[in-house]
């Protein structure tokens, strides 16, 4: 008889602690609808995995952040960062409730369009603008933040030939605190690069600055971050009004604040450490109410994503396979992994399961499908032994994972929305195979003919 | 060995303790020990049975038990 290979005997302790969400009334964990539809009906029309939206939940997120916002500064204007999530349905219900469009590239600019948001309700971002798009832009009316001097020139160069004088934007980056300091986009405010950029539009004849634009980070979790930019935004909007005559009529403050989601390694509950709407909305305003001249309104535009739809968005993701590890850890094997979730990478989700399942809650890792290493969905959670067929709802989700998704190894499932009559309707097909070999073409000599 | 007998522990090597709340893991050969130890054995009865089971060296195997109830020593199972 072969004897079993013998192992050094380990014992380990599990550090749960107060992360320890499922460790005593995990029942509460249990989530069997979305909006009032059931997660066996949502399988049942869509498949799993499938990401959903509650068209109610947008709205709702959407309309809390404008008030708080509204109620204290008398001109304020919401863009949607195509980036965020462009899904067709999401920006629709988004323009609907009267946001612009904010986009960072040739390809969400076109989307934008194509929607129907007309060229004058598109804010037009990022560091790579082509030519073609850019034309596109100042022929439509799109407001424009420059991101660099080449830009410059080129929009100099396209305003000339479209024979007109265009309004423009800069945008610049700034220290408010905050790191990593964004300071690649833009010009850079304490080092006079921004003022450079000034002197060259008022230089160069062709262009009417009116506006600046500005972006500090992402998942800002202080408040005196945006006081701080605001003051200095206000400064420099005076300062260029005052030497070059030329009227600051928008302050676009970008995006960043944070959704209730957990960031990794943060450990207290993101009800008690995230900010609310109402702190951010106090900061900036009360800020910019303090540094204004007397009836100054400029119009303040904030480029909210994540905190609008990361809440509104779930993913149900089934359970495929239960394992031992070789250290007694109990894994699962779902079908949804790092391939839809990318901000996996940096948020530890909040997991529920469609049904109460009896017995001890234990330590788990769960695992997407992919046959990668890295494909780790939760790397440690208290789960009681879950069958096979369970379906874990997971979120919130709904920021950058529908823009970020890779198709790779699987196809990407299907969205679906939920509206707010509680109508369940599809707003992106489950991918095919077609979808995926329309692109490609494969050599004539390469054909292959391996049957006979 | 009072102490061990209170312990849930699973067949699979997953062990809770209702004492304190804490939980551990263990693999095959963790899981042997103290099931041997639960039923009262003396370490080096449970050398001699490791070694049986495994096939493998003495000398190693008594390491690495000393080793073992140093852990839970550590962790004030035993
Ligand atoms: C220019 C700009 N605006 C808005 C956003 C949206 O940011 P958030 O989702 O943090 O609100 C971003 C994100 O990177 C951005 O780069």
């Amino acid at each position: 008889m072969v004897k079993k290979k013998y192992e050094k005997p380990v014992i380990k302790k599990l550090q749960m602690g107060f992360m320890n969400k499922f460790g005593r009334g995990y029942l509460s964990h249990i989530r069997q609808a979305i909006d009032g539809v059931s997660i066996d009906k949502l399988v049942e029309m869509y498949g799993s995995p499938q990401f959903v939206f509650s068209e109610k939940r947008l709205r709702q997120n959407y309309r809390r952040l404008y008030n708080s916002f509204s109620n204290r500064y008398p001109n304020v204007q919401f863009g949607w960062s195509y980036k965020t999530n462009y899904l067709n349905a999401i920006c629709a219900i988004l323009h609907k409730e009267g946001e612009v469009a904010e986009v960072v590239s040739e390809f969400e600019y076109e989307k934008a369009r194509n929607l129907g948001v007309p060229g004058h309700k598109i804010i037009f971002n990022g560091p790579f603008k082509t030519i073609s798009s850019l034309k596109r832009a100042l022929e439509e009316g799109a407001i424009i933040n420059i991101d660099h001097f080449e830009e410059i020139q080129d929009i100099e160069r396209l305003a000339q030939s479209l024979n007109k004088k265009v309004k423009v934007g800069i945008r610049i980056n700034m220290d408010t605190g905050i790191v990593p300091q964004w300071s690649r986009f833009g010009f850079n405010l304490e080092s006079g690069q921004a003022l450079d950029a000034v002197k060259r539009i008022a230089y160069g004849k062709r262009l009417v600055l009116n506006g600046l634009h500005c972006h500090i980070g992402t998942f800002i979790l202080e408040p005196k971050a945006y006081s701080l930019e605001i003051e200095k935004m206000v400064n420099f909007a005076y300062q260029i009004e005052d030497d070059f005559g030329f009227k600051i009529e928008y302050l676009d403050i970008g995006g960043g604040f944070p959704s209730k989601n957990r960031l990794k390694g943060i450990y207290l509950p993101p009800e008690v450490i995230i900010p609310s709407g109402e702190d951010f909305a106090e900061a900036i305003c009360d800020t910019l109410l303090r540094c204004l001249r007397p009836n100054d309104f400029p119009k303040l535009i904030l480029e909210t994503g994540r905190a609008i739809v990361d809440e509104a968005g779930y993913l149900i993701t089934t359970v495929h396979a239960i394992k031992r590890m070789p250290d007694g850890l109990r894994a699962y094997v779902v079908d949804a992994g790092v391939n839809l979730l990318f901000t996996s990478f940096w948020y530890k989700f909040n997991i529920e399961i469609d049904r109460e399942v009896q017995g001890i809650p234990e330590p788990s890792i769960i695992y997407g499908p992919l046959c990668m290493n890295i494909d780790v969905v939760e790397e440690s959670i208290n789960l009681p032994p879950l069958p096979r067929g369970t379906r874990l709802i997971i979120s919130p989700v709904g920021a950058y994972n529908v823009t970020q998704w890779m198709q790779f190894i699987n196809y990407r499932p299907a969205v679906s929305l939920i509206t707010i009559e509680g109508k369940i309707e599809l707003i992106r097909e489950p991918e095919t195979l077609d979808d995926i070999l329309g692109k490609e073409k494969l050599p004539q000599k390469l054909q292959l003919n391996l049957e006979d | 060995m009072e102490r061990l007998k209170q312990l849930a522990i699973s067949e699979e090597g997953f062990i809770f303790d209702p004492v304190t709340g804490n939980s551990f893991t263990t693999n095959g050969t963790g899981l042997f020990i103290l099931e041997a130890l639960k039923e009262g054995r003396e370490e080096k009865e449970i050398v001699d049975l490791l070694t049986e089971k495994y096939g493998t060296d003495k000398e190693n195997v008594s390491r690495d038990l000393m080793d073992f109830m140093e852990q839970l020593r550590s962790y004030r199972l035993i």
